[in-house]
């Protein structure tokens, strides 16, 4: 296998296949590695997958790619431990083209990903795991792979190996992830007749919801749960820092189990039967802990450079357009016939001045936050509970009584000031 | 689906392809003995492959998920974690 690609790109989830698919359509010789007996094999994701950056790459994709369901109501639940408040947008005009996201399995979707990168001309290798970058002088010139004579060598080579990002760690562009830089999520595909979702959901044939999950989902550790519609599935999942597990020793199963058997969500489950269970990590450090993206014949995309939004619970996006940026980025070093990490930092800029560099900063001091001031998950989603059960049960109290009541439940006026003070920090990380 | 369903039953719902030696080794095992009490790693664990009986860490490979977090939560880095050879170890159907 001892050959020489223009590029090899290694891992063939959406920032690696997106990248490997602009490039083969551009007429870029590309090798697209994947460690997995199939791409999408290895990969896990709650299941929302946005259009919009999907459409970049493959317009009305959705015509023909194994999607689940469109997305036409998110909800966000504020859960204590038997009550929950919950928010909720419906559109229609997510119903109709051009749609905004839509539920995947990820296990289809990246596999038929991956053939449109291959109808481009990608070559596919999959079964293959990349052990190390090949460096010589300074430079990236390919990389080892697992298999006989297994040295594959490029002029560039995009990382795209997923949240645990070894390659780029073994280059030195970043170190170990901390605990509290990746969030631990578990999740289960619970099979569901189509019929008995769309009742449950409140849906049109064919159209799908989302459920967020906050406070008791999580035991008011940070973190969030999610229940989502597929086709005849669900997804129910949960995910927290790890540092919160070790933290709190939870086992992550367990907690599975207690948001599968909350008295909020266990209804929407009734009856449905667990086919698969799953486990991932979610690169959460945000815009802090970007590594270095770009250096000699080498750019690292996707989870690798940890591009998740997780307060808007997005990343796959983030990653195809990353492997869009990316393969620019090579398209135009080609022409120049210069794969020096001065031209291909280009890639880093792009990615900065795009709404993947925009939100990860806007959001880069939230999850830290939260993190470091757990009131906001512990106490306050319960007190939001208390409120307004407070208000909305009539028992002949005044209404003046009832907000009385509520503001005592806040507690002291050292306590109220500290509330006030959570409010305006809270806002001040998110806005 | 109502009562509550063990890792084990978990477990049996994933597809593996076990290779015949393991990818995850404990670097140091007076470790896991002497200096660390909590053994967190059998804890957070998702699919429960770090067990620990009496004097040693058992570790079953076998069924991990590959997602890292041994690697990352052990607080000894006493942990070498390598991906299973190419097209071994977990492979999902659906998620």
């Amino acid at each position: 296998m001892s050959e020489k690609f223009d590029c090899i790109v290694v891992g063939a989830g959406p920032a690696g296949t997106a990248c490997a698919y602009e490039l083969a359509k551009a007429g870029v010789n590309v090798l697209l590695l994947e460690r997995g007996e199939y791409p999408g094999s290895k990969n896990v994701m709650g299941g929302v997958l946005y259009r919009q950056m999907m459409e970049d790459i493959i317009p009305e994709f959705y015509k023909e790619a194994p999607i689940e369901r469109p997305i036409v109501e998110q909800r966000f639940m504020m859960m204590d431990k038997e009550s929950a408040l919950t928010f909720s947008y419906k559109g229609l005009e997510w119903a109709r083209e051009p749609y905004n996201n839509f539920t995947v399995l990820r296990a289809k979707f990246d596999q038929w990903f991956a053939e449109k990168a291959v109808e481009q001309g990608a070559l596919l290798v999959c079964e293959t795991v990349a052990l190390e970058c090949i460096v010589e002088n300074g430079r990236v010139v390919g990389v080892r792979t697992d298999r006989p004579d297994g040295d594959v060598y490029a002029d560039v080579v995009v990382l795209a190996d997923g949240v645990n990002s070894l390659l780029a760690k073994q280059l030195g562009f970043h170190r170990e992830w901390r605990p509290d830089e990746v969030a631990l999520a578990t999740m289960e595909i619970l099979k569901l007749d189509k019929g008995v979702i769309e009742d449950r959901f409140n849906l049109e044939p064919g159209q799908g919801c989302t459920i967020e999950l906050f406070g008791d989902a999580t035991k008011g550790i940070l973190g969030t749960g999610f229940l989502y519609t597929n086709k005849d599935s669900l997804s129910i999942g949960v995910g927290t820092l790890l540092s919160g597990l070790i933290k709190h020793k939870i086992r992550p199963y367990e907690l599975l189990e207690y948001v599968k058997n909350h008295p909020m969500i266990r209804p929407y489950l009734q009856g449905s039967e667990p086919i698969e269970y799953l486990a991932h990590l979610i690169p959460e450090g945000g815009y802090h802990s970007i590594p270095k993206v770009a250096g000699n014949g080498v750019l690292v995309v996707g989870d690798a450079a940890q591009l998740v939004n997780a307060i808007h619970r997005e990343g796959s996006n983030m990653a195809m357009t990353s492997g869009r940026l990316a393969a620019e980025t090579i398209v135009m070093a080609k022409e120049y016939n210069d794969f020096s990490e001065g031209m291909l930092d280009q890639y880093r800029m792009k990615l900065m001045e795009s709404f993947i560099g925009q939100d990860l900063k806007k959001y880069k001091d939230a999850t830290h936050h939260f993190d470091k001031f757990p009131q906001y998950f512990e106490k306050y989603i319960p007190m939001l509970n208390r409120a307004a059960s407070q208000m909305f049960t009539v028992d002949g109290t005044s209404k003046w009584e009832k907000q009385k009541k509520i503001w005592r439940d806040i507690g002291s006026v050292g306590e109220k000031f500290k509330l006030a003070r959570d409010v305006m920090k809270a806002w001040r990380v998110m806005k | 689906m109502n009562k509550a369903q063990t890792i084990e039953e978990k477990q049996y719902l994933v597809r593996f392809n076990a290779d015949t030696k393991s990818h995850l080794h404990v670097l140091d095992p007076d470790i896991c003995l002497t200096k660390c009490p909590d053994k967190i790693c059998t804890i957070f664990c998702p699919a429960s492959v770090y067990k620990w009986e009496e004097i040693r860490m058992h570790v079953g490979y076998e069924g991990c998920h590959e997602c890292g977090s041994c690697r990352i939560g052990c607080p000894y880095e006493n942990i070498r974690w390598e991906y299973p050879r190419g097209g071994h170890g977990i492979v999902f159907r659906l998620g």
